[in-house]
C-alpha cells in the first residue's frame, strides 16, 4: 500500500482544507448537542487512529498491539483517580502518556528487531501479557468487572463533565488538536520523510546510513505515547474502565476505521472513525447481524479494490477528473 | 493438542506459501460446526463426521481461495493481514446468524469417553485419542511432504515460483491443493476439539493468538515445529493452571515472548 | 364549508386525544451480541410478552415504547455511552435490562445523574444496588443463592471446594457458599478462580479431583461455559470420585440444560427460578412463552427477571396514572410486592431496593424424557440479600 504523495515533498503550510474536520467538529458542537457522545467517541478514536497511522501508515509496521498503549494508557488513568485519588485530569493524561511512552520503548527496542509475522505475534503477545494481568490483578484494575470510581476533578478548577458531554467534547477536540499540530510537523520535516523511506525500502535506507532502528523505536514510542493519552481521555470521559480497552476487538475496530479512511494519509485517520462511528451508530441498532458482516465486508472490498481507503477512492476521482 | 492439528494447517499455508491468514479460525470454527451439526442434527457416526468437517472445510476454502485469495497472492504483508481480518468479521457474524451464539452440543461416541489407565495415572480417553490422532497427522504430513513428488512439487513452487512453473508445474493447482489441506486440516482440528474448545462465533478471534503463538513459535514452514510448540505449550499451559493457577495464561505469553526473542525464527523454523 | 367543519372537529379530536395520549419510553439496554449474547432476548421476550398480556391494565391513552439497545457483551464504556444516548437523545423515562454486572455499574452513575429510575433484571452482583439511589433490582444476588447453598452444604457434606469464574458474581458466589458452609462447620479445602475467558478446564478440575473433597460449588456464567464445566467434570471422573457437583442455578440454567446431556443428573442446585416449577403463575408464565415462541421454547431465569421488572413497571405506571416522577417511581417500587410472579411471592426490600424472593433446592431429573430443574424443596423463604444484611451487622 504506497501512500499519496502529499507526505513529505508537500508544502508544510497548513492548506485552507486541513481547517476543513476543526471547523466541522466546532458546527456539531452548537448545532448537534444531543449528539455529543458520540462525537467524544468519535474523537478519541481519530486519536487512536492518528496514532496507528503513524505506525502502520507512515513506518510500514504491521501491528494487531496497539490496544496495548490504549489500554495502559486508560488504566492508568483510571487507577490513579480511583485508587491513589489523583483527580487532577492533566495529572492523570500526563501518567498515561509517560507510562504508554515508557512500555513503548521498552517493547520497542525489543520487538522492532524483528519483521512481519514475529513482529505481529509478539504485539499481540504484550496485549494479551497486559489484557491478562487486568484480569488477574482484580483489586488494582476490578478484574473482569471493571474499574468503577473514576474521578475527574472539574478541568481547569471549573468545567465539570457533564451529562451530554459538552465539556468532554471540548477537553477531547483541545488534545486531539495538539495531537494533529504534532504529527502535522513531524510528517513534514526529515524525520517524517526517513519514515516514509523507512517504509517504502528499508535496505536503502539502511544503506543511506539512517539511523533506521533507532527511528523506529521513536516513532513507536510517539505513537505509544498518542494511544496512551486516547485511552485515558476515553476513561476520564467515561468515569470507567473495563477490560475491553485492551481487546483484540478493539484493535481490530480501529484497524479499519484506519484502512476505511485511508491508511498512511493524516485525515486517513478522521475519515475513518467518523465514517465507521457514524454508520456503527445507526446501522448497529437497526440491524447488529448485518453491521458485522458488512464491516468484514467492506474491509475485504477495500483492500481488494480500494487500497487507499476512502482518501485513496477521492484522489481517484479527482485524478481522473484533471485529466478529462 | 488440538492446537497443533488446527496449527499446522496454518503452518502449512503461511510456510509453504507465505500468505498470512489471520482467518484460519474460521476454518477451523467452521470445521467445528460441521462435526457438531453432523454429529448431532444428521446423526452421523463419529469417524464420518470428521471427515465431513474436513472436507466440508476444504471445498470452502477452494471456494475462498479462488475468489478471493488468490488475488492478493503478490499483494503485501498489510492487505492479507486486513483481508483475513475482513474475513474473519464476516465469518463470525455468519456464524451467529447460522447458529446463534451457544455451542452446539457434541456428543461423543461411548468408545471415547470416560478414561484410560496409562502409566498408573488415569487419562481421559478422548484427549489421548487426540494426541494420538495429531501423532498420525504429522507423520501422514511429513510423509506427504518429503517423500511424493507432490511433496517434492510444492517444496519447489514456494521455493521459486517461476522456476517451478517453467518446469511444468502447475503452481496456480499446487497452492489451491495445498490451502485446501492445509483448511482442510484446520476444520478437521475444529472438529476434534469441538468438545473440549467450544464452538461459537467468536472462536477465530478468541484462539488467534493460540494458532499464531504455536506456528511462530514452532518455525514457519516445518511441520515437526508446531507439534513439538503445541506438546510444550499444552503441557506448560496445564501445568501452571494446575501448579500456580493464580497466573493463568500469563505465562504462556511470557514464554513466547522470550522464545521468539532468542530464536526469531521459531525453534525449527527455515524462513521468517 | 360542511367540509371544512368536518376538519375542525376532526383535528380537534385529534388534537384532544393526543393530548391524552402518553408514551412511556423504557430504554431497555441487554446484550444480543458478543460474549454469551444469546441472552439478550430472553429478557426482551419476557417484558415484550408481559405487555402484550397485560397493556389492557394500563390507564387509558397510555402507551409503552420499549427502546432497545446492544451493549454486545460486558462492555461496560459501551453500555455508559447507550445510556447516555437513550437518557439524552431518546429522553426515556426508565432504563432497564442489563446482563451484565460491569454494564450496569457504568450506567449507575447516568441514572442518579439524571435522574431516570433503572431497574436491573438481570446482573447479580450484591454491591450495584448501593452504586445509585435509583436502583431498583428485579432479579437475584449471588449471595441470595450461595448462602442458602452453603448452609444447605454444611449439613450434607464434611469438606467442600470452589471453582468460580474470575469476575463480581463469581467472588459473590464463592464468598457467599464459603461463609454459609464454615458457619455451617464445614470445612473448605481450596477456591480457585477461573478466567472469565477460558478454553480448557481440565487442569482446574484435576486440582479439585486431588484434594477430594466431598463437594465441588461451581459458579460460572450461565450459558456455554457451564457445559464445558459439566463435561470436565464428567470427563475428569470427579463424579466417579464421589465429589459432588452443587451450586446456584446458573449452572444448570433451563435453556441450556438440554445441551448438557445426562452429564447434569443429579446436579443440585439453589435458585430462585425453574422453568419446571409446579407453581400455578409458573405455569401459566411457560404456556404463555410456548405458545408465543414456539413449543420447544423455554424462559429462563433471565426471562423471570424481566417478567416481574416489567409488572413491577407496570405498576409504577398504574399508580401515578401514566405521569411518571421519577422519585415517587422509586418509592412505589421500594414499597411492591408481588405475590404471583413465576417464582413465588416476591418484594423489594425498601432499605436496599433489592429483590427478596424464596430459594428452593433443585435437583436435574428426567421429566417427560428432557431435563428439568426439579424443586425438591423450599429451602428459604423472604431471604433478603445475606451480603447486605452482613454488612448492616457490621
Amino acid at each position: 500500500m504506497s501512500a499519496h504523495l502529499t507526505g513529505y515533498t508537500g508544502d508544510p503550510r497548513i492548506r485552507w482544507t486541513e481547517w476543513l474536520p476543526w471547523i466541522v467538529a466546532a458546527a456539531a458542537f452548537f448545532l448537534l448537542p444531543e449528539y455529543l457522545a458520540l462525537g467524544v467517541r468519535i474523537l478519541i478514536f481519530i486519536l487512536f487512529a492518528l496514532s496507528l497511522d503513524l505506525i502502520l501508515g507512515y513506518a510500514g509496521i504491521i501491528t494487531l498491539g496497539h490496544s496495548a498503549f490504549f489500554g495502559l494508557g486508560a488504566y492508568v488513568a483510571g487507577c490513579l483517580s480511583a485508587k491513589a485519588g489523583v483527580s487532577d485530569p492533566f495529572l492523570q493524561l500526563a501518567a498515561a502518556a509517560g507510562a504508554a511512552g515508557v512500555l513503548g520503548v521498552l517493547t520497542g527496542a525489543v520487538i522492532l528487531r524483528t519483521r512481519a509475522l514475529t513482529l505481529l505475534m509478539l504485539t499481540m503477545a504484550i496485549t494479551s501479557i497486559l489484557l491478562e494481568t487486568a484480569n488477574k490483578w482484580t483489586s488494582m484494575t476490578g478484574g473482569a468487572d471493571g474499574l468503577s470510581g473514576v474521578t475527574v476533578a472539574p478541568i481547569l478548577g471549573a468545567f465539570k463533565f457533564d451529562l451530554f458531554g459538552r465539556v468532554a467534547f471540548i477537553y477531547c477536540l483541545v488534545a486531539l488538536f495538539v495531537a494533529w499540530l504534532l504529527v502535522r510537523r513531524l510528517i513534514y520535516s526529515p524525520f517524517g520523510a526517513m519514515l516514509t523511506g523507512m517504509r517504502e525500502n528499508t535496505m536503502r535506507m539502511h544503506a543511506v546510513g539512517a539511523p533506521v532502528y533507532m527511528r523506529l523505536i521513536a516513532v513507536y514510542t510517539i505513537s505509544a505515547v498518542m494511544a496512551g493519552v486516547a485511552g485515558a481521555l476515553l476513561t476520564q470521559t467515561n468515569q470507567f474502565v473495563g477490560l475491553n480497552v485492551l481487546g483484540f476487538e478493539l484493535a481490530g475496530e480501529v484497524l479499519v476505521m484506519l484502512i476505511l479512511g485511508g491508511v498512511g494519509r493524516l485525515y486517513g485517520a478522521f475519515i475513518g472513525p467518523v465514517v465507521y462511528l457514524i454508520a456503527q451508530d445507526y446501522l448497529a441498532k437497526q440491524f447488529p447481524e448485518y453491521w458485522y458482516f458488512g464491516i468484514g465486508f467492506i474491509l475485504v472490498l477495500v483492500v481488494i479494490f480500494a487500497p487507499g481507503g476512502i482518501l485513496g477512492l477521492l484522489d481517484k476521482i479527482r485524478l481522473r477528473r484533471r485529466a478529462v | 493438542m488440538i492446537l497443533y492439528v488446527i496449527s499446522v494447517g496454518l503452518s502449512v499455508t503461511m510456510g509453504l506459501m507465505g500468505f498470512i491468514n489471520l482467518a484460519h479460525g474460521v476454518f477451523a470454527m467452521a470445521g467445528g460446526y460441521v462435526f457438531a451439526t453432523s454429529l448431532g442434527r444428521l446423526g452421523l457416526p463419529f469417524p464420518l463426521a470428521l471427515v465431513a468437517a474436513f472436507l466440508f472445510t476444504a471445498l470452502l476454502s477452494i471456494a475462498l481461495e479462488r475468489l478471493l485469495y488468490s488475488r492478493l497472492y503478490s499483494a503485501g504483508e498489510l492487505a492479507q493481514v486486513l483481508f483475513t481480518i475482513g474475513l474473519i468479521f464476516m465469518a463470525v457474524a455468519v456464524a451467529r446468524a447460522l447458529y446463534g451464539t451457544l455451542a452446539p452440543p457434541v456428543f461423543l461416541p461411548d468408545y471415547l469417553r470416560g478414561q484410560v489407565h496409562v502409566l498408573g495415572r488415569d487419562f481421559p480417553t478422548y484427549r489421548v485419542f487426540i494426541i494420538a490422532f495429531s501423532f498420525l497427522i504429522i507423520l501422514g504430513l511429513w510423509f506427504g511432504v518429503e517423500r511424493t513428488r507432490w511433496g517434492a512439487m510444492v517444496r519447489a513452487a514456494v521455493d521459486h515460483r517461476a522456476m517451478a512453473q517453467s518446469v511444468g508445474i502447475n503452481t496456480r493447482l499446487l497452492f489451491t491443493l495445498t490451502f485446501a489441506l492445509g483448511s482442510g486440516l484446520a476444520g478437521l482440528g475444529g472438529g476434534l476439539g469441538a468438545d473440549i474448545i467450544a464452538v461459537q462465533p467468536s472462536y477465530p478471534f478468541e484462539h488467534l493468538v493460540f494458532f499464531l503463538i504455536v506456528v511462530a513459535l514452532g518455525g514457519l514452514g516445518s511441520l515437526r515445529g508446531p507439534f513439538i510448540a503445541a506438546l510444550l505449550l499444552g503441557i506448560a499451559d496445564t501445568a501452571c493452571k494446575y501448579w500456580v493457577p493464580e497466573l493463568g495464561a500469563f505465562l504462556i505469553y511470557a514464554a513466547t515472548i522470550g522464545v521468539l526473542l532468542w530464536r526469531p525464527m521459531g525453534l525449527f523454523g527455515t524462513r521468517v | 364549508m360542511k367540509i371544512s367543519k368536518l376538519a375542525i372537529v376532526a383535528a380537534l379530536a385529534l388534537a384532544s386525544s393526543a393530548a391524552f395520549a402518553q408514551t412511556i419510553k423504557i430504554g431497555f439496554i441487554t446484550s444480543y451480541s458478543g460474549l454469551n449474547g444469546n441472552l439478550g432476548p430472553y429478557m426482551e421476550r419476557a417484558v415484550r410478552l408481559y405487555i402484550k398480556l397485560h397493556e389492557n391494565e394500563l390507564p387509558p391513552g397510555v402507551k409503552i415504547e420499549l427502546i432497545t439497545r446492544d451493549d454486545t457483551g460486558p462492555n461496560p464504556d459501551k453500555a455508559k455511552q447507550l445510556a447516555q444516548e437513550l437518557v439524552v437523545r431518546e429522553k426515556v423515562n426508565l432504563l432497564a435490562g442489563v446482563v451484565f454486572t460491569p454494564n450496569a455499574m457504568s450506567i449507575a452513575p447516568i441514572a442518579t445523574e439524571a435522574k431516570v429510575p433503572f431497574v436491573i433484571m438481570n446482573a447479580g452482583t450484591a454491591v450495584i444496588t448501593t452504586r445509585s439511589p435509583y436502583i431498583a433490582r428485579t432479579s437475584f444476588t449471588l449471595w441470595q443463592s450461595s448462602y442458602p447453598l452453603g448452609q444447605w452444604a454444611s449439613k450434607k457434606f464434611k469438606t467442600g471446594y470452589t471453582l468460580v469464574s474470575d469476575f463480581g458474581p463469581g467472588h459473590d458466589a464463592e464468598e457467599g457458599f464459603t461463609k454459609a458452609f464454615t458457619e455451617g462447620g464445614g470445612k473448605m479445602l481450596g477456591n480457585v478462580r477461573v478466567p472469565l475467558q477460558n478454553p480448557d478446564w481440565a487442569a482446574y478440575m484435576q486440582r479439585v479431583k486431588d484434594a477430594k473433597p466431598d463437594t465441588l460449588m461451581v459458579f460460572i456464567p450461565a450459558g456455554k461455559t457451564a457445559t464445558a464445566v459439566m463435561k470436565n467434570f464428567a470427563e475428569l471422573g470427579l463424579d466417579k470420585a464421589g465429589i459432588k457437583l452443587i451450586g446456584p442455578g446458573d449452572i444448570t440454567t433451563d435453556e441450556e440444560l438440554p445441551n448438557m446431556g445426562d452429564v447434569a443428573l443429579g446436579v443440585t442446585t439453589m435458585f430462585h427460578y425453574s422453568a419446571a416449577a409446579e407453581r400455578p403463575a409458573n405455569k401459566a408464565f411457560v404456556a404463555a412463552w410456548k405458545k408465543e415462541y414456539g413449543a420447544n421454547e423455554t424462559p429462563n431465569f433471565l426471562s423471570a427477571g424481566s417478567w416481574d421488572g416489567t409488572a413491577m413497571i407496570f405498576e409504577a405506571i398504574k399508580q401515578q396514572k401514566g405521569k411518571l416522577n421519577p422519585d415517587k417511581t422509586m418509592e412505589i417500587f421500594k414499597s411492591w410486592k408481588f405475590a404471583d410472579s413465576p417464582r413465588g411471592p416476591i418484594s423489594i426490600d425498601p432499605e436496599t431496593r433489592d429483590i427478596v424472593q424464596n430459594e428452593y433446592l433443585r435437583e436435574v431429573r428426567k421429566v417427560g424424557g428432557q431435563l428439568a430443574n426439579v424443586e425438591i424443596e423450599t429451602f428459604a423463604t423472604a431471604v433478603k440479600d445475606p451480603w447486605k444484611e452482613l454488612q448492616k451487622k457490621k
